[in-house]
């Protein structure tokens, strides 16, 4: 059974005239325990597939289905945030303001039924490289890499099976991407978790991932292992464009511009 | 107090890992102190309201005569005749008496319509915001109906059709006081509603009613606090109007506006009657004003976010 299962998806936004396709048709699964990487520019539909997924867009079409059970609309049941959880691009928008972390996490903790809160407060930090020093700040009193590696905390507090990833190191400096980037590796490998994984930057991806993804403008044009691209030889021009441009060097045998799809 | 524990104190509010909810609490709130303190106008204002406080609390201690007792012997008399600091009034009573005892009747006043008004604000701003749809519409439109009237005349209906006194003023100025705190909690809420960390916090499986209690409020509190602060001169002044218009406090009640009002038939010979509550009046409504502003600079949230 696949951990995530997309086919067909289509996600817009407004109604009528105004009605702005985000993404159209997209077809993808995820094996259980994997790492899936979707890339593509700003706009191209990526981030709002981790939404759709998440439940925190209502207007799709298509199925999704999360371990075999389909879902509808934007309702969630409890069962699904368990299984499932995110992390968000924006470490800075991504805590509450006012909260302590031990706060944040305590009552995520609450609401998924666990009652030794304090007990597994400190194991969650310490899984996510954070002493104990850090329970009690609050987010104006981290770093990007700390909070990022608080909200980190907070995704897998309910014991996820399931991580989206929606570019959780865009957002930081270089030196502390890669931290977070081998955390989360690491977390994988111990857990055992499935990502799906947004990002634009294919090396990124290409660390974490086996498989990827390439969208376009709201469409998949291209799905791609590791070894594919380690080895450069992507069959989609568009995919060409990208590698080409995210290792600075010209594959394209006449270097003519690829066609627009 | 002792110069011992100061220090250690302080470094306890001030550490840079807190090792418990209480002290991380403490440690924000501390913060949010230093900030206000070094703030002079704030502080003076701040200082004032003490001071009003402590003399409400103290009134029946402070006060010289008793506020009700007559002396048509002793009517109009200037301040400083015969131990009346302020002077006495038509009736001959103390001023300064009345005035410390009309301290209570203000606070009251304006500590009702504090907890009142911004609640029910709160409240349905929030839902509104938080909901959207048609629950928006709805709440928005009925927000929209009370703002279109002149608050001291909507008051006056309410106080009309209720009746005379203290209470009822309260409840009508309540009544015509939250639709602004509606709109700053909504417009709060909409900019809240679509942020990450509430996003992040329904993943976890929270519900609206969680949602907008614990993580929608904490964020609009501040705003609002500011706000009432600020409009705090303004109830008092509403407060003073009813009382001044016959619609608040009754007589021989000590309230601030009444005075006014009695002092306004002899203004012209006796000033000191209708001035003495007027300069109270304005002491108190500036108090809270300046001390607004310092808590606009502590509290805004678009500068501690960072």
């Amino acid at each position: 059974m696949n951990a995530i299962e997309i086919e067909n998806l289509t996600v817009w936004f407004g109604a009528g005239p105004d009605r702005a396709e985000a993404v159209r048709g997209a077809a993808l699964s995820i094996p259980r325990g994997a790492s899936f990487g979707l890339v593509g520019e700003s706009g191209s539909g990526k981030s709002t597939i981790l939404r759709a997924i998440a439940g925190l867009i209502p207007t799709w079409s298509g199925r999704i289905a999360v371990e075999g059970e389909s879902l509808q609309g934007a309702r969630r049941d409890r069962a699904f945030h368990r299984a499932v959880q995110m992390v968000f691009q924006d470490p800075y928008a991504s805590l509450h303001p006012r909260h302590t972390v031990d706060r944040m996490l305590s009552e995520v903790l609450w609401l998924h039924g666990f009652r030794d809160i304090d007990a597994r407060i400190e194991r969650l930090l310490s899984d996510v490289g954070l002493g104990r020093g850090f329970r009690f700040r609050y987010p104006h009193q981290l770093s990007g890499g700390q909070r990022q590696r608080v909200a980190i905390a907070r995704a897998l507090a309910p014991e996820p099976r399931i991580l989206l990833l929606d570019e959780p190191t865009s957002a930081l400096d270089v030196s502390v991407q890669a931290e977070i980037l081998n955390l989360l590796s690491d977390l994988r490998a111990e857990r055992g978790l499935t990502y799906l994984m947004v990002s634009h930057d294919l090396g990124v991806v290409g660390h974490l991932c086996q498989t990827t993804a390439v969208m376009r403008t709201g469409e998949i044009v291209e799905i791609l292992d590791v070894e594919t691209m380690r080895r450069l030889q992507p069959r989609h021009p568009y995919t060409r464009q990208l590698l080409e441009a995210s290792i600075g060097l010209n594959l394209g045998a006449r270097g003519a511009p690829a066609p627009a799809v | 107090m002792s110069g011992a524990t100061r220090p250690g104190l302080r470094a306890w509010l001030l550490a840079e890992e807190p090792t418990s909810r209480a002290q991380a609490r403490a440690a924000a709130w501390y913060q949010g102190w230093l900030k206000l303190r070094a703030n002079t106008l704030a502080m003076i204002g701040l200082a004032i309201l003490i001071l009003l406080t402590v003399c409400a609390i103290l009134a029946p201690w402070l006060a010289t005569h008793d506020p009700f007792a007559q002396d048509l012997a002793q009517r109009l008399k200037p301040p400083g005749w015969e131990g009346h600091i302020f002077g006495t009034d038509s009736l001959g009573r103390d001023i300064y008496s009345r005035l410390l005892h009309g301290a209570r009747i203000s606070l009251y006043i304006v500590l009702l319509v504090a907890l009142v008004a911004p609640a029910l604000g709160l409240l349905i701003g929030t839902v509104a915001g938080y909901a959207g749809g048609w629950i928006d519409v709805l709440l928005m439109r009925l927000t929209d109906i009370f703002l279109a009237f002149p608050r001291l005349i909507l008051a006056l209906a309410f106080v009309a059709a209720l009746g005379a006194g203290i209470e009822n003023a309260v409840l009508a100025i309540s009544l015509t006081a939250w639709p602004p705190y509606a709109r700053i909690a909504r417009a709060e809420t909409l900019t809240i509603r679509n942020s990450d960390f509430i996003h992040a916090i329904r993943l976890q499986g929270a519900g609206p009613a969680r949602i907008v209690t614990r993580h929608v409020w904490p964020l609009c509190v501040s705003s609002l606090v500011i706000r009432v602060t600020l409009d705090m001169a303004g109830i008092i002044l509403t407060a003073a109007g009813l009382g001044f218009l016959g619609l608040g406090a009754q007589p021989p009640s000590p309230e601030w506006g009444a005075m006014i009002s009695e002092g306004r038939k002899y203004l012209l010979d006796h000033w000191w009657v209708a001035t003495i509550p007027g300069i109270a009046i304005f002491t108190v409504s500036l108090a809270f004003n300046l001390l607004g502003d310092g808590l606009r600079d502590v509290f805004d949230p678009k500068e501690s976010a960072r």
